[in-house]
């Protein structure tokens, strides 16, 4: 079988923390046809996108990656993680809206050559929908996710700000559409695009303990016996503030959170290994047992 | 019994906030280019805000203390609190980017050499587990 190949940018925490979310993502790319080629030389990309306006040497670090890609010939590079997709974007509007940006951030790159302007920046589930297709998927399933009723989540940076969002920034289908196509329940939720916290699951424990009670339990008493999302941050905050939000209110039991690669990769019945399931403080592996989707 | 461990590593304790001689407003005019003064109280960012429970001035009201010059507002924990999620941004019928505005209050105070994380209130578990991009995300909104 010949592979369609990638370039992907993994970002630091899909090297470390979130490895996990990168092993099942390639396992689905391959199974789907596609392989992953990650870049020869990468960076952090600095995770929060420069927000005033004369702050320009915090876009030189995203910058150098998209120069790094064009390097090695690409036109588009993956994404993983939902903070890094939001600031390499982020970086690539304002580069496309201001020559004058372009110009001055060039003329800091001593050795990098002049970024052109030519990369696009796709997120895994954007690529999902948009190159393979839900319905491509739907015909690898299979194991169906029957009877599982799964809350999507997509907190931030997937849909703001608006002129970077692989979906309508209030009104979002993306993820419900794949939990379809895997044949799992989608119980919806108004709280699926508000913040998790944030890095606040370093000064605001507390507070974001509530945050991920708030954004769980609506959709738990409507039935939601997981959470599905995207970005290692969320899924920290989701998964372990959320245990710990088990102490602030009584009675209250965490579901499980899974990336959305980890659902696909159980409904396309690949390796179990490659989830990671062990690493996550809510165990998930009752509630698929129970639906019967492993043994 | 609560351990220095368990408490949160709040940076925003004490007053940070540096001496401002001029007006707020033209400080601010430097960082962001958002028309504050369009503000009409109407309260939509607060209403969508994650974490207004927590703050001492609601997302608005630290507009309304920029329109009338009231410095205070840097003491407040609202942006230190602020997670840079756009929500208010998206929704403001008049078309302030909050986000920016919040923004650009941290930087006045930062861009003075003000800063006070410390994640040493962090188990050495925890600082394994918790994800990169959290560190790397306050370290930015902290410290600069
Ligand atoms: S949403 Fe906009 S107009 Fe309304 S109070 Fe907030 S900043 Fe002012
Ligand atoms: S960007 Fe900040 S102020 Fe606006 S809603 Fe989000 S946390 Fe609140």
């Amino acid at each position: 079988m010949r592979f369609m190949e990638l370039l992907y940018y993994p970002g630091c925490t899909l090297k470390t923390s979130a490895k996990d979310l990168e092993a099942t993502a390639i396992k689905i790319a391959e199974e789907l046809g596609y392989s992953f080629k990650e870049m020869e030389e990468w960076n952090c990309c600095g995770v929060v996108a420069s927000l005033t306006s004369d702050d320009l040497m915090h876009h030189l670090a995203p910058l150098r990656n998209l120069i790094h890609a064009e390097d090695e010939g690409a036109d588009k590079i993956v994404v993983l993680c939902d903070m890094c997709a939001n600031t390499l974007k982020q970086t690539s509007l304002r580069v496309k809206e201001s020559k004058d940006d372009l110009e001055t951030l060039n003329s800091f790159m001593d050795k990098e050559n002049d970024y052109k302007g030519t990369i696009e920046i796709v997120h895994f589930l954007e690529f999902l929908r948009d190159e393979v297709g839900f319905a491509q998927l739907k015909k690898k399933v299979k194991k169906p996710l029957k009877g599982l009723r799964v809350m999507p989540y997509y907190g931030c940076v997937l849909l703001r700000p608006r002129e970077v969002a692989i979906d309508d920034a209030e009104d979002p289908v993306i993820m419900s559409d794949l939990l379809r196509a895997l044949g799992a329940e989608v119980v919806d939720n108004p709280f699926k695009i508000e913040c998790c916290g944030s890095y606040h699951t370093i000064d605001e424990k507390e507070a974001t303990s509530k945050r991920a009670h708030r954004i769980t339990n609506f959709a738990r008493d409507r039935g939601a016996e997981a959470i599905m999302l995207s970005c290692p941050l969320c899924r920290f905050n989701l998964d372990a503030r959320g245990k710990e939000a088990e102490k602030i209110f009584e009675g209250y039991e965490q579901i499980p959170a899974f990336y959305y690669t980890q659902l696909i990769a159980i409904a396309l019945d690949l390796d179990i290994d490659a989830c990671g399931f062990d690493s996550q403080e809510v165990d998930p592996l009752p509630l698929l047992k129970d639906k019967g989707v492993v043994e | 019994m609560s351990t220095a461990a368990e408490k949160d590593c709040r940076h925003n304790e004490k007053n940070l906030a540096p001496e401002i001689k001029g007006r707020l407003i033209d400080e601010l005019e430097d960082l962001c280019e958002e028309d504050i003064f369009g503000c009409y109280q109407c309260g939509t960012c607060a209403a969508g805000c994650p974490f207004v429970e927590e703050m001492d001035l609601t997302p608005d009201e630290v507009l309304r203390y920029v329109i009338l010059d009231k410095k205070e507002v840097l003491n407040s924990r609202t942006i230190w609190l602020c997670s840079s999620c756009f929500a208010c941004a998206e929704r403001c019928p008049r078309d302030i980017n909050i986000t920016v505005v919040m923004e650009a209050l941290r930087q006045l105070i930062l861009r003075k050499n003000v800063d006070e994380t410390d994640i040493e209130c962090l188990t050495e578990e925890e600082k394994r587990k918790i994800p990169q991009i959290a560190f790397v995300s306050l370290f930015r909104k902290n410290i600069g």
